[in-house]
């Protein structure tokens, strides 16, 4: 999956249905983390759903590998999308990166107000963190 | 009699439209929404009306503490008791926090407090602080299938005869009416004081507290049309003058030297500093516009939507509703097969429903129930019929997109 993709499908999404259905068709295509790693040291918080994030460096190609998973359908479709814009960037890449720039520009932006609960703004954080961890 | 369907163009708010959806609020529960008499009055305070009560000879600073003071009156005699056994606060939750406080300075490590299973957390967290402060034990009344087990419970209070009984009037995460009238009966009998949380039943209800007999009780004004940030708790006036202060500073006290302070009697001892002013003033104009609707209308009428819901809820194959649906105030917490709350409440706010989903801040009851959470809808006598379609037809359409 890749991040031209799921910008291309999402755009021809009109409607909030429709880009949650989209949303959520991503995350069916996020694989299913083993109950085994779903612990509460992986666990993000400031989610009210739960999130399970995994974030490590693929030493010989210095580049980003990214697991994750949610109890929910719709962070777990966000989680696609964060995923997919992170995986593959070195750690110098990833903590200049701008995620909130890609989700207002995917029109997802009502998705990042603290607010919503959804924790798209913890989880990103937490990337940049371990990111920068990982210079 | 009332026609309750016409109060709705009271409150502004129902006409609105969000992303050209209108708005179907089903979230009374988490706060009611204001008629235009409650905005106006705030309105009117600010602009023709502001001044700091009580000490100011002016004539703004004298209206104000008129307007104050009779609030006051307002709400004592809204629930049937004296003007000064009426204490302002920041709402329940502050009010519970000043009751656990102040009856904590008599119980010790042979104290037991009991509290229901369907206690909102700031009925659970007080207690829990209080009985760490004292070494007084928790006890918690038992349950059966979502609804309290009444015969269970006052088995329970006969045995351990604890000194307090907390719990709520009504539950807020499934809005069950729990038979607060049988146990204030058994604990009066028993010596045990009884605090009641009463921010879910105010409205729906409008308890006589002569007749309950319950030592204290507590109250929100939002909930209840009111503005946020104010509330209130009634006390017996000998109990509730009992009660150590709570918070200190100005307008409490009788008279300070750097060596000591006296305080004055209830209720001001418990009221230090500037009050919400402006949102005691416009809780008054709430009760009083709840006061033209005649209480068996509404409960009727709020009644009937209620079960309206409940029986169009119950055709959906895979619902599962939680909760007491013979005594309820019209709060319908449910779940689909194994979706998430979460999802169905974001996908039903794309269609302009507004829901509250997770645990209702009760923790404790949701583990009871096997759940992390629920999708809850309360009702109020301002929704309708078409309140109800309008979220049946959402939910049907969030279930095909989840299917």
């Amino acid at each position: 999956m890749n991040i031209e993709h799921i910008t291309k499908k999402l755009s021809e999404s009109h409607g909030w249905q429709a880009k949650y259905r989209e949303i959520m068709l991503l995350g069916k295509q996020l694989p299913t983390l083993p109950d085994a790693l779903k612990v509460d040291s992986a666990i993000v918080s400031g989610c009210d759903s739960k999130v399970w994030l995994y974030l490590d460096l693929d030493e010989s190609a210095q580049q980003l590998v990214l697991i994750a998973d949610s109890d929910t359908r719709i962070v777990k479709g966000l989680l696609a999308i964060i995923i997919a814009a992170y995986a593959g960037k070195t750690p110098e890449q990833a903590s200049q990166f701008n995620a909130y720039e890609l989700f207002e520009s995917l029109g997802l932006i009502a998705h990042l107000s603290p607010s919503r609960g959804n924790g798209i703004r913890a989880i990103v954080e937490q990337i940049q963190v371990q990111a920068e961890i990982l210079k | 009699m009332t026609d309750i369907q016409s109060l709705r163009n009271d409150f502004p708010i129902l006409n609105k439209q969000l992303d050209g959806q209108p708005l179907c609020y089903l979230d009374s529960a988490a706060t009611a929404q204001k008629p235009n008499k409650v905005i106006d009055v705030i309105k009117t305070f600010y602009q023709d009306e502001n001044s700091n009560v009580h000490r100011g000879l002016h004539t703004l600073s004298e209206n104000a503490t008129v307007r104050y003071e009779s609030a006051r009156e307002t709400i004592a005699n809204f629930l049937n008791v004296e003007t000064r056994e009426i204490v302002w606060t920041s709402g329940a939750t502050e009010s519970l926090n000043l009751v656990a406080h102040g009856l904590s300075a008599s119980l010790n490590s042979d104290s037991v407090i009991a509290i229901s299973p369907f206690e909102h957390h700031a009925n659970i967290v007080p207690w829990q602080e209080a009985c760490q402060r004292t070494g007084a034990t928790l006890l918690v009344l038992p349950m059966l299938d979502g609804v309290l087990d009444e015969q269970g419970a006052i088995a329970m209070l006969k045995q351990h005869k604890p000194d307090v009984l907390a719990m709520g009037h009504v539950s807020n995460a499934l809005g069950n009416i729990h038979p607060i009238e049988s146990l204030i009966s058994v604990c009066k009998a028993l010596g045990t004081i009884t605090v009641i949380d009463g921010a879910q039943s105010l409205l729906h209800l409008r308890p006589d507290l002569k007749a309950l007999e319950c030592d204290f009780y507590v109250f929100s004004a939002h909930k209840a049309l009111g503005p946020t940030g104010v509330g209130g708790l009634y006390g017996k006036y000998q109990q509730l003058n009992a009660l150590p202060v709570y918070k200190t500073g100005g307008e409490m006290i009788k008279e300070v030297s750097f060596e000591r302070s006296s305080y004055r009697e209830a209720p001001s001892k418990f009221e230090p500093g500037t009050p919400n002013i402006s949102g005691v003033i416009g809780f008054a104009a709430a009760i009083d516009y709840v006061n033209e609707i005649d209480p068996s209308a509404l409960q009727r009428y709020e009644q009937a939507l209620y079960h309206s819901l409940l029986a169009k809820l119950r055709q959906i194959e895979g619902i599962t509703v939680y909760g007491d649906t013979q005594n309820n105030v019209g709060v319908v917490s449910f779940n689909y097969k194994n979706e998430h709350h979460y999802d169905l409440a974001t996908l039903l706010n794309t269609y302009g429903v507004a829901v509250r989903s997770g645990h209702h801040c009760t923790q404790p009851l949701m583990k009871m129930l096997k759940v992390n959470g629920t999708v809850r809808a309360s009702l109020a006598f301002y929704n309708n019929q078409d309140d109800i379609e309008h979220f049946i037809n959402a939910l049907s359409a969030t279930i095909e997109l989840l299917d």
